[in-house]
């Protein structure tokens, strides 16, 4: 008896994005290793199942959607298959999240060079959505650390890229979405440390212009910057927020650090407040509408304590980096019809009137971001990569499900003004564009990926509801 | 709640009342993809509904033994139609052995086609009703699921069977907005009854099933219910019947 298909043989799924405003059905697998991966790849291509990939399900939108189709989770494949305690250099598999990648390398003095908002996402994906941090501005994205990678294409081969090895499709394959194949291995660097802390200092910003100016004077001496905006703020007040700088320590300035090198240091707290971190995004759900959202926002923006002493506080690597792990499940707070994500990259040249812009035109429709986040990038080799010479706001839109306009209008109006300012977007979190704003704002570098993939996969195997949405390739 | 059924797929769309609820559909402007598994009868009845020049009709041949086809049947289905609102499971077959047969060919064939094949179609719609937070399943069960029959032990098997699935699904999916309606005609006046031998009471035309069920489905709220609703008190009997006088009796 022949083996069964994955028609027959893969259950439906429904997954969702991160943000829980966007759905879908699939049939579903989980290889265990390259060799049931290839497997999958073949099945798939003999009976024309379109693939797509899914790791942690970080992505906010529909990136790792594939309506009809075949979900490939990577999260089977997640062994750390080495870590050179002389060099900081890792190799790992897809699977493997950020969380394994630094309990695997702090005990020995490193820290990943580039960690998102939380531990959670995989290395596939990181490596797939090309993403970023708080220091992107320093060290750029995610594929600025990775030194090769394998890829398992379309047609079953397995092939060993890097800056030397066919530096083209290196070039894609980062940031290409899961749109040219699977990652099997990943070799990354990190950064050695001496401490198991950074020292944060908190600076309030009373205008948007306050923040610039600010990210500009520290950015030489600092090795993280985020900016949190006020979105609800107006008038003299537009943009204000808050600035957390934060730098390495050095055994000289922080004796103690050392011990907290080790995993069982770094945990993030059981409970904050109080109450069970478990819980607490019930509470948050109470304050997850326009008035709680601008009154939070408002007593975070005043919030005495963080400015105390000095000015500056002692972190852990994981308490700094990882702000989205304090409330497991926070997204449930935004309801059964979720959020979106909406990250807008700006050149330079335009980025302070462009934002300050953005900003004023979700306050005259009164549709308010409950978060706003602000960052500094540079320009990087990679193809479909969001990076430039600018500025990013990542902003959270409450959906209504039942009253849709309101934010789909304002969505295709600073989708306009970025565009016309030069501006990017960032496919990991994107569920508003469609495919003639994406081709506006990639122009040759979308048409050379998708020749590469004509190239690579010539029947279109791997797709995903973005890619089909964006028509990316 | 008046839900509007724009884009339907029918399995077991080739006669009977899966038919006359395509016809129905078709009528009120719906787009209506018909599967079944005789190619030259879909034919005909896609060709008369689409001459009646309302809602498109689209036939798709396909036994739903052959489960390994659904998955991407129902992927063609949903594109040519523009999407989906309503997923009719309809496909059944009777066997009424006679006395002292034992049938294991026909009983195997019943639940293939009765319950396997509904559970392989309504899986794959419940799943996409759950992404897309509404939709509405309608699986055809029959009031022969409230008892073990004597004169017809794989069918009535077999409708129990359905209904208990509708029913978990219904448990599922009800929660995301999803309708899922299990109908329990009692006797209607098509082939699969057509040569019974004796004339069974209370007999109606699938024109009026259909309309009857298709009102029950546009009232949302997942009911289960009986068609018409007078079987209703029938099924209450029957269920209070003591098993030592129920296999007494010609039913």
């Amino acid at each position: 008896m022949s083996s069964p298909t994955l028609r027959s043989a893969a259950p439906w799924r429904v997954l969702d994005g991160f943000g829980g405003a966007q759905r879908a059905a699939s049939l579903y697998a989980r290889p265990r290793n390259a060799e049931e991966l290839a497997g999958v790849f073949a099945r798939a291509r003999d009976e024309g199942v379109p693939v797509s990939f899914r790791g942690s399900g970080r992505s906010y939108g529909d990136a790792s959607l594939n309506t009809g189709g075949l979900a490939v989770d990577l999260r089977g494949m997640d062994r750390v298959l080495s870590f050179d305690r002389a060099t900081g250099i890792a190799e790992l598999e897809p699977g493997a999240t950020i969380e394994g990648l630094w309990r695997a390398s702090l005990p020995h003095g490193f820290w990943p060079n580039v960690v998102p908002g939380t531990m959670a996402p995989t290395m596939g994906g990181c490596v797939a959505m090309n993403i970023h941090g708080k220091n992107c501005f320093k060290v750029g994205p995610f594929g600025d650390q990775v030194l090769e990678l394998d890829l398992l294409a379309a047609d079953g081969t397995l092939r060993t890229l890097s800056r030397e090895r066919d530096p083209e499709l290196f070039r894609a394959v980062i940031a290409g979405l899961g749109l040219l194949g699977a990652v099997t291995r990943v070799r990354v660097k990190t950064k050695a440390v001496e401490s198991g802390r950074v020292r944060v200092s908190p600076i309030r910003t009373p205008t948007l212009g306050a923040m610039f100016d600010c990210f500009v004077e520290r950015m030489p001496k600092s090795d993280y910057l985020v900016g949190w905006l006020d979105c609800f703020a107006g008038g003299k007040g537009l943009g204000r927020g808050i600035v957390h700088q934060a730098n390495y320590l050095s055994a000289a300035e922080d004796p103690q650090g050392r011990a907290l090198l080790d995993n069982a240091r770094q945990d993030l707290p059981p409970s904050i407040m109080g109450v069970p971190r478990s819980l607490v995004w019930r509470i948050l759900k109470l304050f997850t509408n326009d008035p709680g959202m601008k009154l939070t926002n408002t007593v975070k923006y005043h919030l005495p304590e963080s400015f105390g002493g000095d000015g500056s506080f002692l972190q852990t690597h994981v308490e700094f980096a990882f702000l989205l792990d304090y409330v497991p499940d926070w997204r449930r707070a935004y309801g059964d019809d979720g959020f979106i994500q909406y990250q807008v990259f700006v050149p330079d040249s335009t980025a302070r009137a462009t934002l300050a812009e953005l900003l004023e035109r979700c306050r005259r429709r009164g549709v308010v971001s409950y978060l706003g986040v602000f960052k500094r990038h540079r320009p990087d080799e990679f193809l479909l990569s969001h990076g430039l010479d600018g500025w990013s706001l990542a902003l959270d839109f409450p959906v209504h499900a039942r009253d849709p306009r309101p934010l789909a209008d304002l969505t295709r109006d600073l989708t306009e003004l970025v565009l016309g300012a030069g501006g990017l977007f960032y496919a990991a979190k994107d569920s508003v564009l469609d495919s003639a704003q994406f081709a506006r704002a990639y122009g040759d570098r979308l048409e050379r990926f998708r020749a590469i993939k004509r190239t690579l996969d010539p029947g279109g195997m791997f797709q995903s509801d973005l890619a089909r949405r964006l028509a990316v390739g | 709640m008046s839900l509007r059924f724009q884009r339907a797929i029918i399995v077991g769309g080739s006669s009977g009342m899966g038919a006359e609820l395509a016809r129905q559909l078709s009528v009120d402007g719906a787009a209506v993809a018909i599967v079944g598994h005789r190619a030259d009868e879909l034919a005909q009845v896609a060709g008369r509904l689409n001459a009646a020049g309302k809602g498109r009709v689209i036939p798709a041949t396909h036994d739903v033994r052959n489960y390994d086809e659904a998955p991407s049947l129902f992927e063609r289905l949903v594109g040519d139609l523009g999407g989906l609102d309503l997923l009719v499971y309809a496909a059944g077959v009777m066997f009424v052995p006679e006395d002292g047969v034992y049938d294991f060919a026909q009983d195997r064939a019943q639940m293939e086609i009765n319950v396997v094949g509904g559970m392989a179609w309504t899986n794959i719609a419940a799943a996409r009703f759950e992404a897309q937070r509404s939709g509405t399943i309608v699986g055809l069960s029959s009031i022969a699921g409230e008892r073990g029959r004597r004169t017809m032990p794989g069918y009535t098997t077999s409708k129990a069977a359905l209904t208990a699935w509708l029913e978990a699904l219904r448990n599922r999916v009800a929660r995301y907005g999803v309708n899922v309606v299990t109908v329990k005609p009692g006797v209607v006046d098509t082939a699969m009854t057509r040569d019974l031998v004796r004339k069974p009471p209370m007999m109606i035309s699938a024109e009026r099933a259909a309309s009857l069920i298709l009102a029950t489905a546009r009232r949302g709220g997942s009911p289960s219910a009986f068609i018409p609703a007078r079987w209703g008190l029938v099924a209450l009997v029957l269920h209070h019947l003591p098993s030592s006088i129920f296999r007494r009796l010609d039913l």
